[in-house]
């Protein structure tokens, strides 16, 4: 199934694929803004996808000991503590302002909003991100996979076959965002040797489920369902961040246009994707691929005339 | 609510890094830290330090990261890969000098270069299969075929090349065998090598290029930063690369009498080697860095001081074995640094997430990130 845009530009991944009537895109809509980082994501994941432990190490940065997106990590909640008011900037639409956005009432009896002196509060803001695969439109681990293990699902998904992966690696070095990787461990764990990721809970979504993190989401922070839906959500929820004067609220990966054709699983940011770990403008490798087989064709065949040249006129 | 602690930006880099099967070690210099002071004013400035870029003049680089970390993973694989790298080229490159010395009568040096042709043939697929995750699973290449993945290409070529090439060396065997054998009970088998040899050597010679050409593309289609962007030129470096050392290979190996084709090939190598390399490094810009720092540095600096060496000595010193064989040699060396210093300046490039972040943060701030345009828009 070669179409025009199978390798750069807006198309629909599943019917890209083959299937002949899927069923609506789904993906992930992870809204940082609300994020507390609890985690609960990160568990819910390894308790349904049975992923082994990844090493506990106390990094000394920030809350984040889970480190990053791995064969044993599906879910990574990213902490960064960036200088400036607690609690992001506010102001008007169209301006950026640097004061602190107002205690919220909860609503607790006899309690009301806390009182905290100005100089009791921190000179930092928190921001919080659950970052998981992205399960992009064009997905590079996908195209360069050549045993055909990973696949697109009929939910535009990209899951990977682990009876089939022959741990050629491939995949990890064609990731633009460093999501996939083979598994090295512990002892005993399943799959080792294996390309791992987060699946979008195939096996959840077949049987009409949520995916687990987002079913454990407290805060809804991690949003499933209709790509569609979710990227109409996510506009709305971004125009509201701006009406409260949040500026620096963004989306990440929303875009059926950029390098990746947009992926399934995207965010709203609160500062710049770099400052969470993400690649700020990603470009999937395939895009230049027929470039690429072009110019080794070229170089092979001057290899070959080379070849031919020196023995030219030179008949022992 | 109490203060945050002073040294709330912390910079990892210097930290020790998770263990082997969690995360691959990361090599960010102590002085870059998590923060691009320039946009937001409020984080800690990144600073470049400058070292060895040789001739590349690049900009200072400051950019934001989380905590210093690496954005893309590194590939997983080991220095089999790169050795594979140059084990392929001189695979294919001798194939195709074998093929040359049959059609032009050159024994000695048919000979060599089908013994380079197998043995590279027989290396490389062993170092492929021991960088697999699951070596048992080797087979699985063969399920499918995939146009968008150099690896199953690649798989697909050898095992297209593979065949012939040992079809030509087993008749190259059926030749060296003594009289005796030759007329005794096997001889119709061995009359059968022999005549296939030359139909077989032909083949493989010309099914060879791509096996030499296609592990550029190998490593230009992934994210990591100095082996994309090395993708308009890389080709070029490897197919040089594979002609001055299989053609280094021939000249160790044979008489001087014989190996005149094998010198020509060899200075013709070396020279596209060294130009596209050069041409290359201009290309990748930022990019080229990796391949002027550390150990991929070393590695760049001894190839190139090899093969001009090597080529020099092709030129002028074909009438003297001594010199031949110390040309050929360093024709090989020459590319075999090539390979592995391209492999580790693309390692370490992926495993800095400046090399990552730079790029895709200078074409967002120049307003040109990469954006579909339909194909009636486009131009303008």
């Amino acid at each position: 199934m070669i179409g025009r845009n199978s390798l750069f530009g807006p198309v629909d991944p599943a019917a890209d694929a083959g299937y002949a009537d899927p069923p609506a895109r789904k993906g992930f809509f992870t809204d940082t803004s609300v994020c507390i980082g609890c985690k609960a994501c990160e568990v819910a994941c390894k308790e349904w996808n049975d992923v082994p432990e990844n090493l506990f190490e106390m990094l000394g940065t920030s809350y984040d000991n889970s480190h990053s997106l791995n064969a044993n990590q599906w879910r990574h909640v990213a902490f960064i503590e960036r200088p400036g008011p607690a609690g992001g900037t506010a102001g008007q639409p169209g301006q950026q302002a640097d004061l602190p956005r107002p205690a919220v009432d909860l609503g607790m009896p006899e309690m009301g909003a806390p009182v905290v002196p100005d100089e009791a509060k921190p000179d930092f803001r928190w921001l919080m991100e659950s970052d998981v695969c992205k399960h992009c439109t064009h997905a590079a681990c996908l195209d360069v996979c050549p045993t055909g293990s990973l696949f697109r699902t009929e939910f535009g998904t990209v899951v990977v076959q682990d009876d089939i992966c022959n741990g050629c690696g491939y995949c990890v070095a064609a990731c633009p965002f460093g999501v996939i990787d083979r598994r090295r461990g512990p002892d005993g764990a399943e799959n080792i040797g294996i390309a791992q990721k987060c699946t979008l809970c195939y096996d959840r979504l077949t049987d009409g489920q949520r995916p687990a993190c987002a079913n454990a989401c407290p805060t809804e922070s991690i949003q499933y369902g209709d790509v569609d839906e979710l990227r109409r959500r996510a506009d709305e929820r971004v125009a509201a961040l701006h009406e409260q004067g949040i500026m620096d609220a963004r989306l990440y990966g929303n875009d059926p246009n950029d390098g990746v054709g947009g992926t399934g699983a995207f965010f709203l940011l609160l500062d710049e994707p770099e400052v969470y770990g993400l690649p700020p403008d990603p470009v999937v490798t395939t895009k230049d691929l027929p470039r690429m087989f072009n110019r080794a064709g070229v170089a092979a065949l001057a290899m070959l005339a080379g070849a031919a040249v020196s023995f030219l006129g030179r008949r022992a | 609510m109490s203060k945050p602690p002073d040294n709330r930006v912390v910079d990892t880099s210097t930290r020790q890094q998770p263990a082997e099967w969690s995360e691959p070690t990361h090599g960010g210099s102590p002085s870059r830290r998590a923060g691009r002071g320039a946009r937001g004013g409020r984080d800690a400035r990144g600073q470049r330090r400058r070292e060895g870029v040789g001739d590349v003049m690049v900009p200072d680089a400051e950019f934001t990261s989380y905590y210093g970390r690496q954005v893309v993973k590194p590939a997983p694989w080991e220095h089999d890969i790169a050795a594979y790298l140059f084990t392929g080229g001189v695979a294919a490159g001798s194939a195709m000098l074998a093929a040359g010395a049959d059609l032009t009568g050159r024994p000695a040096l048919r000979r060599v270069a089908r013994f380079g042709s197998i043995g590279g043939l027989g290396l490389s697929v062993g170092f492929l299969v021991h960088d697999l995750g699951r070596p048992s699973r080797f087979l699985n290449m063969m399920r499918v075929v995939k146009l968008t993945s150099p690896m199953s290409v690649g798989t697909w070529i050898l095992t297209l090349h593979g065949p012939f090439a040992g079809l030509a060396f087993a008749a190259e065997v059926a030749d060296m065998l003594p009289e005796p054998v030759r007329r005794g009970r096997w001889a119709p088998l061995v009359g059968l090598l022999s005549r296939l040899g030359t139909p077989a050597g032909l083949v493989s010679g010309l099914t060879a290029p791509p096996v030499a050409a296609y592990t550029a593309v190998l490593l230009s289609d992934t994210a990591t930063p100095s082996w994309h962007s090395a993708h308009e030129e890389l080709p070029f470096v490897f197919c040089g690369s594979a002609a001055a050392a299989s053609a280094g290979l021939a000249m160790v190996g044979t008489p001087t009498s014989q190996a005149g084709p094998a010198r020509t090939y060899a200075v013709g190598g070396a020279v596209v080697e060294l130009l596209a390399e050069r041409k290359m490094e201009q290309s990748m810009g930022l990019m080229a860095e990796p391949l002027h720092q550390g150990i991929a540095g070393r590695l760049m600096r001894a190839s190139k001081v090899l093969t001009a060496a090597g080529a020099v000595g092709a030129l002028v010193g074909g009438r003297s074995r001594a010199v031949s064989v110390v040309s050929g040699a360093a024709l090989m060396a020459g590319s075999l640094c090539t390979r592995f210093g391209v492999f580790e300046a693309g390692i370490a490039s992926a495993k800095d997430p400046k090399y990552t972040v730079v790029p895709q943060r200078e074409r967002l701030d120049r307003g040109e990130p990469v954006r579909y345009a339909p194909p009636d828009r486009r131009g303008q």
